[in-house]
């Protein structure tokens, strides 16, 4: 069994090979894709579990595995491996609910003409995430975000021949890159204090005692830079305007992206760098993971306003990831690291659920993806109907049964009891009444009352697609055994402590608040939308009731608050205009400068010219003329003609003759 | 009447002018060949005039040049008759006139 | 005995003049053979050339001009070894990409090329590197002003007057510094460098003309106006080569002769330096957004990157403190596989441009549309060298980029910082052309390309799995200066 030890490297490769061999193939042998692709991430899938079983051996269960990657200079960089319960856990998680969302596509996507490239991007989306998460370098960590990142684009960007797609792939890509030059930054930083990249190298890593304290004050700068990458990646606020134009990707992609892949890449970074974060807390609290926390507050109840307004099934669900993932955020500032990763863990598998099942309605109904014009699915898509409850209740945060009840508890319990601010906490209570709400529109709208224009000639979804459904839903209320506080295992497990069984913890006051808040959501929402999809007093029936009630406020929130609009207005004019005036800089000033002296050399080139023509050559001019006009005339003198040559001499012999007589 | 260097002068002046005169004014390159020829006859009775009639002279030195410009004359006649026939079979004409090539 | 250095620098040479003689009109097979066999003494070279050692190999010493100075002295080092495999590469792949113009003065012109730039790399006596270095200007403006593209009259003028006017402020430059301290040698200036080789004005004289000279060769910023006009207006397979090995003449420059000569002129200016390397990192890649030419696009892009070149040997020789060992190791080891890695991505990108402008005539972003329907190779391939050269983990591109980062953040941060930017720039300026060149509906004018062809393939291919190897296991490329750099880096201690 250790033999996975040596050999981790192999997890992410295994989903890579299968990429680069499905990309060598023929379009044609979509057979051998498929089987590729599940193949790779079937054992992707056995190695996790391998090394998922390795580290329940022993408490705070740590393995490394470094080697050099090459030498510049006389200076080495090393890179490595590190299996730990964060790892292994991320591990499972991600091969389990990639595979579920592989085998989802082979029905999802079997009418696409290029379903083998599909496949290809998508193991190597699973291959780059599962490296990720088990880099023990934050280089080679990078390294893997980066591929994640390309691996996203590829796939937002899909359907190609959709201008849409291309600019949401577009979208995406700049916008994380514009986290990930933080990140790039926090890590030269992080590199140039501690000397090593290595989160573990038995004493000497970054992340360890003799590292850390190399750190001193710009562990701060270096922990927000780092950050910034992951505010990026995990479409927190600022940079989360990627996030919902990602949905123009095939369903399957959004489900990867938003459940086990890409978005979680975010929130683990900072549960795996946690130390950089923590480092000098006083109470747990440090100025970094301050930020932190408001910034997934921010986030957190932003997303949730606006996917109150959202019409998209699927956008609905991607506001409900942002904001989701500004809830790990939140709890991860507060402290709850354990909290965070879990609720990450049961996300995965409740928000893949969401999304396939999202993507079975819209297989059902014909490409069909505006909630206003489905309804009534219920009776058509048994199956999904059942596992998309599942989902919602799990998101909802409703307790006992669902694992996103147990985790949403225990993060609302950190922040309770965070030092600086009870602001957080009580935007966060907010935050999950108006999940519970949303979710419940969502339910209604597409499932209950009477069908609509889309949901006439619906169906249900072939056993490929639907199996899928049922096993993430099974994993979504199964997980929930190992989170409660009866037997927090999952929480000792993360954290590193042991746990034992008390029910009696079962019972906490949390519960009880957890509960009404959700009760209180979906109460309001059965009451809201109660008539939603049909014709109410003085509103027309594809008018949404909030609409109806509030157009301004529905506007504001339907136009994702104007935040797209904000940036078009302002950062990409600002970077058009930077670009063009670096363009007009360099055709007219800088050229123009080389102009300029070009133009001098000109004039002084012209004045030498005259000179030259009508001084010195005119001169020499003249003289050449005067000898071809006197050559000119000369010549006539020789006619050729012997006898004039002759008579010249005797005439020339006489005047001699006389001369000499005269001078006699 | 004594036959003085005078008398021989004259005679050769007379043969040098109309050597010169049919030289220059005769067409017909033969005829100017002729000519020089006769001028160059002028000459030689200069030469033999002079050495006769010097004071006493211990070598034939004129007779010895005149002599010797005989000899290239008929040499010169020669290869002048020579050019003029291949002049005239190129020129297909012996007219100085028309052979003007030589012209500046 | 003639050397091995003295062979490959001679080779070319013979071989344009076996191109002239030859009696057919299509010179490309037998250019391609001398081509091949200098690449093949270079790669003998690689084999033979001892990693673990510092200092000249291979050298060659002959008397020439002693009056002057002037010695025939040719040796390499790992840095000039580096540079005369990227020529032996990329010349060949030039070759390759370049359809046949008509008669055989285009492949003698290149040869003549590839002798200069050969000799250029290997000499070590200021006198032969500058003739080198000049014979390699004038193919260059032949190739521009008589195979080039729309009004290449004033694109190959404006190269040659720029080139020629820094070369000729060098020129003087060295015969003030020849008068003053007697010697061309690149080793024995060097060791004069320390301690200040000049004093007082005609120190800063002397420095700015050299610099100027290589300035423009770079280019750096200001000095890059003549660049995009000129990658723009040569044929594909010459820009290639400009881009490719041209200028890295430039930096090779800075690396061999400013550094070395003058430490102390450039810790005075060090921060002004710097500024003007973050002015072409920044402001090129911006311009380079606003461009709807392909190679224009390319040729910016190219600016950018060797700025980071300049940022790196900046900071290290600018550093008011001297540098961690490890900070110098990074940026010059950075700067070294910047070098290599712009060359062979710079070029390949310059091929694909080649490539769809054969297709379609016309080499305008917006004249493009769809193309990953029609191609999906041609597209996938191109896509490779965008990524590498945006800077991928994986490919090449990153490697020295992530060097020249952390060699030149430790040393000045603040710079490093805004230089970022520049990564960021980059990475738009490429999305945004895969946008508009591959995606969307497939344009009407585009509707019957043909896909990478036979021959094509066999040029990307190989090209790819470079970028792919240096990018994955790049110690191959490493063991090339790993010594040198360490050498280097003691002249900053």
């Amino acid at each position: 069994m250790s033999w996975i030890i040596d050999h981790l490297w192999l997890i992410p490769a295994v989903p890579f090979a299968a990429s680069l061999v499905i990309l060598s193939l023929s379009k044609l042998r979509r057979k051998s894709a498929v089987v590729l692709a599940i193949t790779g991430q079937v054992v992707a899938l056995a190695m996790s579990v391998l090394a998922f079983l390795l580290t329940l051996q022993t408490q705070g269960f740590r393995v490394i595995q470094n080697f050099t990657w090459f030498t510049f200079g006389e200076q080495t960089l090393r890179l490595g491996f590190v299996l730990d319960p964060l790892a292994a856990a991320m591990l499972v998680m991600i091969s389990l609910v990639g595979l579920c969302i592989f085998v989802f596509s082979v029905g999802y996507m079997a009418e696409d003409k290029n379903f083998t490239r599909f496949f290809a991007y998508m193991s190597f989306f699973s291959g780059a995430m599962l490296g990720l998460v088990i880099a023990n370098s934050l280089l080679l960590l990078f390294i893997f975000w980066e591929l994640v990142g390309l691996a996203s684009y590829l796939l937002i960007g899909f359907w190609i021949e959709r201008p849409s797609a291309a600019g949401a792939a577009k979208k995406a890509f700049i916008t994380t890159r514009i986290g990930d030059m933080g990140f790039f930054l926090g890590m030269l930083w992080l590199y140039n204090r501690s000397g090593t990249l290595l989160f573990y190298d038995g004493g000497n890593g970054c992340l360890e005692s003799a590292g850390l304290a190399l750190l001193g004050a710009s562990a701060t700068f270096i922990a927000l830079l780092i950050f910034c990458g992951a505010v990026g990646k995990s479409g927190q606020f600022p940079l989360h305007v990627w996030l919902p134009d990602a949905m123009e990707g095939p369903t399957p992609v959004s489900a990867l992206i938003h459940a086990a892949t890409m978005v979680a890449a975010g929130v683990f970074l900072v549960a795996r760098v946690y130390p950089l974060f923590s480092l000098g807390a006083i109470n747990g609290v440090t100025s970094s993971l301050t930020i932190v926390v408001w910034i997934g507050v921010t986030t957190a109840l932003m997303a949730a306003l606006i996917a109150i307004a959202q019409a998209d099934i699927k956008r609905i669900l991607a506001y409900s990831t942002v904001s989701q993932l500004g809830l790990m955020m939140v709890s991860l500032g507060v402290g709850g690291v354990a909290a965070g990763i879990m609720h990450l863990l049961a996300h995965g598998f409740f928000k893949a659920l969401l999304f396939l099942g999202a993507g079975s309605v819209i297989h059902g109904c014909h490409g069909e993806q505006d909630i206003r014009k489905m309804g009534g699915l219920r009776r058509f898509m048994p199956v999904t109907f059942m596992t998309y409850a599942v989902g919602m209740m799990a998101l909802s945060g409703v307790p006992i049964f669902f694992s996103g009840g147990w985790t949403k508890e225990e993060i609302l319990h950190a922040t309770a009891h965070w030092p600086p601010s009870h602001v957080p906490y009580y935007l966060i209570l907010v935050g999950v009444v108006l999940t519970a709400l949303y979710m419940t529109r969502q339910i209604i709208y597409v499932f209950f009352g009477n069908p609509r224009a889309a949901a006439e000639r619906a169906h249900e979804s072939p056993r490929v697609m639907t199996m899928p459904l049922i096993v993430l839903a099974f994993g979504a209320i199964l997980l929930s055994a190992v989170l409660t506080p009866a037997w927090p295992w999952l929480h000792g497990y993360l954290a590193g402590e042991p746990t034992y069984v008390d029910v009696a913890r079962l019972i906490q006051p949390m519960l009880f608040v957890s509960l009404a808040l959700v009760s209180a959501g979906v109460g309001v929402g059965f009451w809201i939308y109660r008539k939603a999809g049909t014709q109410d007093g003085g509103r027309p029936a594809e008018v949404d009731p909030l609409e109806y009630a509030q157009p301004a406020l529905f506007r504001f929130l339907a136009n994702k608050m104007w935040i797209d609009e904000l940036y078009a207005r302002t950062v990409i004019s600002f970077s058009w205009m930077a670009a063009r005036f670096s363009d007009w800089m360099d055709r007219y000033f800088w050229d123009g400068l080389v102009r300029g002296f070009g133009a001098i050399g000109q004039l002084f080139g012209i004045f030498t010219t005259s000179v030259d023509e009508y001084g010195i050559n005119a001169g020499v001019d003249e003289t050449t003329a005067g000898a071809r006009g006197l050559g000119r005339v000369m010549s006539t003198a020789h006619s050729g003609q012997i006898q004039t040559y002759l008579g010249a001499i005797a005439i020339g012999m006489l005047a001699l003759l006389l001369l000499y007589a005269w001078l006699a | 009447m004594t036959p003085t260097l005078q008398v021989f002068l004259i005679v050769s002046a007379a043969l040098f002018s109309i050597g010169l005169l049919a030289a220059l004014s005769r067409r017909h390159a033969i005829f100017i060949l002729i000519g020089i020829e006769m001028m160059l006859t002028a000459a030689n009775l200069n030469f033999i005039a002079f050495w006769r009639f010097s004071p006493p002279a211990q070598q034939p030195v004129g007779v010895m040049i005149a002599i010797f410009s005989i000899a290239i004359a008929a040499a010169e006649a020669a290869v002048g008759l020579a050019m003029v026939i291949a002049v005239y079979r190129h020129y297909r004409t012996t007219n100085v006139d028309q052979l003007d090539q030589l012209k500046g | 005995m003639v050397g091995v250095i003295t062979t490959i620098v001679l080779l070319p040479l013979i071989g344009a003049l076996a191109v002239c003689l030859w009696p057919q009109r299509n010179g490309r097979p037998i250019a391609l053979i001398f081509n091949a066999t200098s690449a093949g003494c270079a790669l003998g070279l690689w084999r033979n050339f001892d990693t673990t050692t510092a200092g000249l190999q291979f050298v060659e010493r002959h008397t020439w001009i002693p009056a002057v100075g002037a010695e025939y002295l040719v040796g390499i080092d790992g840095l000039s070894l580096l540079l005369v495999l990227l020529t032996s590469l990329i010349i060949p792949f030039a070759f390759l990409a370049q359809p046949a113009p008509d008669g055989r003065a285009f492949y003698a012109t290149m040869l003549v090329m590839q002798s200069a730039l050969y000799g250029t790399f290997t000499a070590q006596n200021f006198i032969l590197w500058f003739l080198f270095y000049e014979m390699s200007l004038i193919p260059a403006f032949l190739l521009i002003r008589i195979w080039g593209g729309q009004n290449r009259d004033r694109a190959a003028t404006k190269f040659f007057l720029y080139t020629f006017l820094g070369s000729v402020a060098m020129l003087l430059s060295f015969l003030g510094i020849y008068l003053a301290r007697g010697t061309f040698d690149f080793a024995a200036l060097a060791g004069f460098g320390k301690s200040g080789l000049l004093t007082g004005k005609l120190a800063w004289l002397t420095f700015a003309g050299i610099f100027v000279g290589l300035a423009v060769k770079v280019p750096l910023f200001p000095f890059h106006t003549w660049l995009p006009d000129a990658y723009q207006t040569a044929p594909t397979g010459v820009s290639m080569v400009l881009t490719g090995v041209l200028s890295k003449m430039g930096v090779y420059g800075f690396v061999r002769l400013l550094l070395p000569l003058f430490p102390n002129e450039i810790k005075v200016i060090g921060p002004w330096l710097l500024a003007l390397a973050i002015c072409s990192i920044v402001f090129a890649p911006l311009a380079a957004l606003a461009q709807r030419d392909l190679k224009r696009m390319i040729a910016y892009l190219s600016i950018n990157h060797l700025g980071y070149c300049m940022l790196a040997l900046f900071a290290v020789a600018a550093s008011p403190v001297v540098a961690a060992r490890i900070d110098t190791h990074a940026a010059l080891s950075g700067v070294f596989m910047q070098i290599f890695n712009h060359g062979i991505t710079a070029a390949t990108l310059f091929y694909f441009a080649g490539l769809l402008e054969q297709r379609r005539g016309l080499r305008g972003i917006d004249d493009f549309g769809g193309l990953m329907q029609r191609t999906p190779l041609l597209c996938g391939w191109m896509s490779v060298a965008m990524f590498s050269s945006l800077g991928l983990p994986g490919l090449n591109g990153f490697i020295g980029e992530f060097l020249i980062f952390k060699g030149s953040f430790a040393i000045a941060a603040a710079f490093a910082s805004i230089a970022v930017i520049g990564l960021l720039v980059t990475a738009i300026v490429f999305v945004r052309a895969m946008q508009s060149l591959f995606s969307g509906p497939l344009a009407e004018s585009c509707s019957v390309f043909p896909d990478l062809l036979r021959g094509e393939k066999f040029v990307v291919v190989p090209v790819t799995l470079l970028m792919f190897a240096i990018g994955i296991a790049p110690q191959f490329i490493f063991n090339i200066f790993n010594t040198t750099v360490v050498q280097m880096a003691r002249l900053f201690a």
